[in-house]
């Protein structure tokens, strides 16, 4: 028998044990999944917890529900992965041999690598939301919260679903205007980035509805530490900005696991062909998802997008083949806006996001850099396609390479 | 693109400044990069320069030069007032980093 070992049974692990297993022979190939929790969560739900749109029930569900018959399913801590020897070592000791190898861990918070950041106030008064627990503690804070300062800050770059903090602010408004005390609220975004968003179009759409919106934006600040006495946050070059309600994007890192089998850069993301998804360093790895270094948005489309690819190119890996099948960078990002409207990106490593529509057979079109009714509900659908189509494998209506159609260039 | 001449040398650079073809970089040109930036080069400029061309293929970030062993983060501040990645990398003649969405 051969083996095929996926590493994390998040997004990318599952949708490749469902692709695998219903694609390879069983008595020729042994697939085997390995992940930590017994519980699958649904990520992009967690912004919507804080405002008590979604509440924990909506957002989890068994992961075993989501592997196929025929695939091993274990539930261990990592421990590393020792390519040379192509073969992996769980907790405890237990040790798993392969052929091929696809790693699927993600991405993680880590806010202790803010000095200040995980103090006396972490989860009283400042909350993250990228984590079940944070956005449950935040629904509990505002539901008796008077007003004041409220600062959305973000540590580092990259970070995963790079407009969720976007979407935080844009939610915030419209819950403290129909709780009745948006009078009472500041907002105030604070991004490492020089504006809004990373490129230009965008960036000027999006700056532009902050601004509609009342919601301050401080660029280019690059989180140096947290002072919980003074509820400041500080910059590296000495500016200093007050809360009194701070909610933030911890520094995103790679899960320990990479440090430890020594396959990461410094934020523990593994070097990856960005065409091919094939680890730079070891011909029988591949790496799917936030786990990669890839330079496009870590997000569940991105995924969705790269699975395809990365089947493809095992299955010439397998047979001894080059690989053919590349990898665009395609990203199709929803974004909340508040108040019942979303918009929408598509882009790709070459094309930033562009204005126009975007069609979908049987639903769409979508309005791409518009603020529409249809963009929300888009958003809204998702979920339902997350559970019941994309970690199953299915094929969706959509391209998957980015596509020029309904984009308007100038 | 647009021409400029910079040290004597005629160079092709991006609408906001960065030089098109890095390997045609000099120290000379540095300086004067530099002074137009309002920033007079030290030793320790061009350790933190050397290092951010030699890793300019894998990908830069402020943490990762803060990591070097040549500076911490604030020194990286220091030396480069305002945004220490931007002007560096500027001064380095390599290209503008591009922030990943
Ligand atoms: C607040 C928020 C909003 C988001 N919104 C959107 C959105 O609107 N649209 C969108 O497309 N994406 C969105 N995303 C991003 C999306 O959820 C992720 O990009 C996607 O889930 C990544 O899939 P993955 O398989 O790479 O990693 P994950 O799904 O995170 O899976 C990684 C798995 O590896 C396991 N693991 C890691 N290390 C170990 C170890 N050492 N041992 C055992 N198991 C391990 C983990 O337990 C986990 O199950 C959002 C994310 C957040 C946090």
């Amino acid at each position: 028998m051969k083996k095929i070992l996926i590493l994390g049974a998040g997004t990318g692990g599952t949708i490749m044990a469902n692709k695998l297993r219903k694609s390879l022979d069983r008595e020729e190939w042994d697939i085997t999944i390995v992940d930590k929790h017994k519980t699958h969560y649904y990520q992009p739900g967690f912004l919507f917890i804080p405002f008590g749109i979604y509440n924990k029930q909506d957002v989890i569900k068994p992961k075993a529900n989501f592997i196929p018959a025929g695939v091993n399913l274990i539930y261990s801590d990592i421990d590393k992965v020792v390519a040379e020897e192509n073969k992996v070592l769980l907790e405890g000791g237990k040790v798993l041999n392969y052929d091929f190898l696809i790693v699927a861990t993600g991405t993680r918070v880590d806010p202790d690598e803010t000095p200040g950041l995980k103090g006396e106030l972490w989860h009283k008064e400042i909350f993250d939301f990228y984590t079940v627990e944070g956005a449950l503690a935040l629904q509990e804070y505002f539901e008796t919260w008077k007003g004041g300062k409220l600062v959305m800050s973000i540590a580092e770059l990259p970070f995963k679903c790079p407009v969720a903090p976007l979407e935080f602010v844009f939610l915030a408004d419209e819950y403290f205007t129909k709780v009745g005390i948006r009078d009472k609220v500041d907002i105030t975004y604070v991004t490492p980035l020089p504006g809004a968003f990373t490129k230009p179009k965008a960036t000027k759409m999006l700056g532009a509805l902050l601004e509609e919106k009342n919601i301050k934006v401080i660029p280019d600040f690059y989180l140096e530490s947290v002072d919980n006495k003074e509820k400041k946050i500080k910059s590296y070059d000495g500016l200093e900005i007050p809360f009194d309600v701070l909610t933030i994007v911890p520094v995103n890192k790679g899960d320990d696991m990479v440090e430890r089998s020594g396959m990461g850069d410094d934020l523990n993301f593994i070097p990856t062909d960005k065409h091919t998804l094939r680890s730079e360093k070891y011909e029988n790895i591949f790496v799917l998802g936030d786990a990669s270094n890839i330079p496009t948005s870590k997000a569940g489309s991105v995924v969705h997008f790269a699975a395809e690819v990365l089947f493809d190119n095992l299955l010439c890996a397998i047979k001894g083949r080059e690989l053919r099948a590349k990898f665009d960078g395609h990203a199709n990002c929803y974004i909340e806006t508040g108040f019942g409207k979303g918009s929408l990106i598509d882009f790709n490593y070459e094309t930033e996001p562009l204005p126009g529509t975007y069609p979908l057979p049987g639903i769409g079109p979508f309005g791409l850099l518009q603020n529409t009714k249809m963009n929300h509900y888009g958003k809204v659908i998702f979920r339902w396609i997350y559970w019941h189509m994309l970690l199953k494998g299915k094929e969706l209506p959509v391209e998957n390479h980015m596509s020029m159609a309904g984009k308007k260039k100038s | 693109m647009a021409q400029k001449t910079i040290a004597g040398v005629n160079l092709e650079v991006t609408e906001d400044g960065y030089l098109e073809n890095p390997s045609l970089w000099t120290e000379e040109i540095a300086k004067e990069i530099a002074k137009e930036e309002g920033i007079e080069l030290t030793e320790k400029h061009f350790e933190v320069i050397k290092f951010i061309r030699e890793n300019a293929e894998a990908g830069l970030t402020i943490r990762k030069v803060g990591k070097s062993g040549i500076v911490d983060i604030k020194g990286f501040y220091d030396l480069f007032p305002g945004g220490p990645l931007k002007i560096s990398t500027k001064i380095a003649g390599i290209k503008k980093p591009a922030s990943c969405v």
